[in-house]
């Protein structure tokens, strides 16, 4: 990264008041600052505006939805580690409402988030958890009374940006697995927009703060492709950047949960690892700041597809991934070649046996042509002797 | 034209069964077998090919052998038309004959050797095309000169069905078709020698030679005249016509004379790349060389002389060393004087299954067969009570 003093002016105020107020040391916060802008796929450089944005602690208003969801989403925030959640929570930005992480319950809950929506209004912004039902009226999932539906277009109404986290909000997720009982529906589904999203069950939580980081420091959302994914994370197949890459390419397949390739670190595609028809981060991002190994192929078990619709929780676990660029061939060279056997005795006797029978068929007729041309010459020679007379008459015998 | 002062061909009659032409199709059937297990399981089901020996002796024979053993019509072809020489026009028909086959099955011999022939269209169609290659070359040049030969052979089947109108039109462009006949086997029976050197360091060095074109050409040739002497004793022997020595007797002073030119070529080639030596150290190599020498030597001693040249025995196995030469030639410059993966792994070794042995046998007896079916119902052997009294 080089010198950091090239970057920052380490000494000044506003960096050394982090330091207090997130209690971490500033290297440890720079390097925060990087990583999130790597994860973001900015240019060299742009650490110091994310780590000035976060410094400057405008302290944005977060309303954060809870629909039909198992919470995975913020438990998973909750393990990031630099900085914890808890940091982020009290420092960054300003969570008005939470559910499960709000001291407050019941009406002074609801209260505290109408105050927060009345006080920051355009400003705040909305993070939806969880699918939203809408089979029934929408009547399977109430909060304070209210339906789910009617909450989110209430809250999404007056917000500055939308967020969806987790596969549920952004585009039904598990809740909306065949026969979706209840017409659990995605975040933009019932906004009738696209909205930027961070699928993923749970997703990635660098994911989730780099692009609220971005958001605070260019005052917009990252780059988003047709789904409302940012690019930055879901630009790419699982499959591309994959550790057992290699293993694919030398078709080297795990075949069974296991088995002497499976122990061996083998590509999963035949278990039916789903990275090949993924888009997602894992495979370069390492998950739950426990090591670069920490996701489900990197522990052994095969993609399941959570970030894409239509692959996760929609076609079963083990089945065979549908290859969306190189499929792979039916066979593959052998490691050791087969470098040829010497002579059968059944190909040499046949071999023999052709140059023989050859060989005696043309000395045969080799024979047999020298004797008529003997005799011929005989026949000239005795023709010549006896004068052209004695030849017609010879002819003439012989014709009779 | 020149034909009109022999006796004009005409088709030889007889049964068709005989203990010969069973042999040949109980040897093809053999050979149909084998090429179903290998269409449906794959080359490694019937061949010993492998990495280091992706050519056995399915290319070697049937295709780079069996084409110089079919040079007999291009060869008198030359002859007649190019040079002339319309004394040697009834031979032309029955060494065009043999070279149709020859050429049709050495092209049918490719596909079997294919490993994946359903793709073999792409060496045709222009956009996936390679003209940089040799194989290309070869590909095509053979392609085309088969359909040649198959027009230039057409009279002789529109004669048969009394088809004169067809006959006359293809006269009328026969002039063009022999010149392509002519060109085409030059192109490609050279561009066989050239494959040789492409493969550079894997040959052995006693054949490989930036020359190695000009021999295969000047073989080719002299194969061809080997090929008609050979054929034509044998059809004489075999139907018991009179022997055609007044024709081979000159025809093979022409062979001879490229015989020897490809020997000033070959010998002095050897001597200034100075891989003489190789030929003195003991091995495989050396041996093979000696003795394809001595088959190309042999016919200039044993026919040297005129009046050797009289004798139909003497031409016959002249005929037959010729051709011998002219196959180790081949055969030793792609298998025998072939190595590759030299080192640890102790190197490729091939030698061919029964099975690929047979579907070469069987690939010769079509040609056989063939060529008996043609010449007892089709006009191609001259008609043989004129020439009697000839």
């Amino acid at each position: 990264m080089g010198n950091m003093n090239d970057f920052f002016d380490t000494s000044r105020k506003t960096l050394q008041d982090v330091e207090q107020r997130l209690e971490m040391p500033r290297r440890e916060f720079l390097q925060f600052c990087a990583t999130l802008a790597a994860t973001m796929g900015l240019p060299a450089g742009a650490e110091a505006a994310v780590a000035k944005a976060i410094e400057a602690a405008k302290r944005p208003s977060v309303i954060w939805l809870h629909f039909q969801e198992c919470t995975g989403c913020s438990e998973s925030l909750l393990r990031a580690e630099h900085p914890t959640l808890e940091k982020l929570i009290l420092d960054v930005i300003s969570l008005d409402y939470h559910e499960t992480l709000m001291a407050a319950a019941g009406h002074q809950a609801e209260a505290a988030r109408k105050s927060a929506m009345k006080a920051n209004k355009g400003k705040y912004v909305l993070v939806v958890e969880g699918a939203i039902p809408v089979k029934d009226n929408g009547i399977y999932c109430k909060i304070g009374g209210q339906k789910a539906t009617d909450l989110l277009k209430e809250c999404a109404a007056d917000a500055a940006a939308v967020i969806a986290i987790g596969s549920c909000a952004s585009w039904g997720g598990m809740p909306s697995t065949g026969p979706n009982p209840t017409g659990a529906s995605s975040v933009s589904e019932i906004l009738g927009k696209v909205v930027p999203t961070i699928p993923g069950c749970p997703p990635n939580p660098y994911n989730f703060l780099a692009t609220v980081v971005h958001f605070l420091t260019f005052g917009k959302l990252p780059e988003v492709d047709k789904l409302g994914r940012p690019k930055f994370a879901y630009g790419r197949l699982i499959h591309e950047n994959c550790e057992r890459r290699a293993h694919f390419d030398a078709g080297r397949f795990a075949m069974e949960f296991g088995d002497v390739g499976h122990r061996q670190g083998y590509c999963l595609y035949k278990l039916g690892c789903k990275g090949p028809e993924t888009y997602a981060n894992c495979s370069t991002l390492g998950f739950g700041d426990a090591g670069e190994n920490n996701w489900p192929v990197g522990c052994g078990h095969p993609c399941i597809g959570c970030t894409e619709k239509g692959v996760g929780f929609e076609k079963p676990i083990h089945q065979v991934a549908k290859m969306l660029n190189v499929t792979p061939p039916l066979q593959y060279p052998r490691i050791v070649e087969e470098q040829g056997k010497a002579a059968s005795f059944a190909s040499a006797a046949a071999v023999a046996a052709v140059a023989g029978a050859a060989a005696g068929a043309a000395i045969m007729l080799t024979r047999n042509l020298g004797l008529s041309h003997a005799a011929e010459e005989a026949e000239r020679a005795k023709d010549t002797g006896a004068g052209d007379s004695d030849k017609r008459a010879a002819v003439d015998k012989a014709q009779v | 034209m020149a034909n009109n002062q022999h006796a004009a061909p005409a088709p030889v009659g007889g049964s068709l069964v005989s203990a010969l032409t069973l042999t040949c199709g109980v040897l093809i059937a053999l050979m149909v077998a084998i090429l179903a297990v290998r269409f449906l399981f794959g080359l490694g089901a019937v061949t010993a090919l492998n990495d280091g020996y992706p050519w056995g002796i399915w290319i070697v024979v049937d295709v780079v052998i069996g084409s110089a053993f079919a040079c007999g019509g291009f060869s008198v072809a030359m002859l007649v038309y190019i040079f002339n020489k319309g004394e040697y026009h009834p031979l032309v028909r029955p060494a065009l004959l043999a070279s149709l086959f020859g050429y049709t099955l050495a092209g049918a011999g490719v596909i079997f050797d294919l490993g994946r022939w359903w793709n073999v269209w792409n060496m045709y169609w222009p956009t996936s095309i390679n003209p940089n290659s040799v194989m290309f070359e070869v590909a095509v040049c053979i392609s085309l000169y088969v359909v040649v030969m198959w027009i230039e052979f057409s009279p002789v089947v529109f004669e048969q069905l009394g088809k004169r109108e067809a006959k006359k039109k293809v006269g009328k462009a026969m002039f063009f078709i022999i010149a392509l006949g002519t060109v085409l086997p030059m192109m490609h029976q050279s561009s066989l020698g050239t494959m040789l050197v492409v493969m550079g360091a894997q040959i052995h060095p006693l054949w490989q030679t930036p020359l190695q074109p000009l021999l295969y050409l000047l073989t080719a040739i002299a194969m061809g005249y080997a090929v008609v002497l050979f054929e034509s004793c044998l059809t004489s022997s075999a139907y018991r016509r009179k022997l055609e020595t007044h024709m081979l007797t000159p025809l093979a002073k022409v062979m001879l004379g490229f015989l020897a030119v490809y020997l000033v070529v070959r010998i002095g080639d050897v001597v200034v790349r100075g891989a003489l030596p190789k030929a003195f150290v003991p091995s495989v190599e050396a041996l093979m060389f000696w003795l394809e020498m001595a088959s190309f030597i042999a016919p200039l001693i044993l026919i040297g002389a005129e009046s050797n040249r009289r004798n139909p025995a003497k031409l016959f196995l002249a005929g037959i060393l010729l051709m011998l030469g002219g196959a180790l030639l081949r055969l030793n410059g792609f298998l025998i004087g072939y190595e590759t993966n030299v080192g640890d792994a102790g190197g490729f070794t091939y030698f061919p299954t029964l099975a690929e042995v047979l579907v070469t046998a069987g690939m010769f007896a079509i040609e056989v067969l063939g060529y008996i079916i043609i010449t007892r119902r089709f006009p191609v052997l001259p008609r043989e009570d004129v020439q009697a009294a000839h």
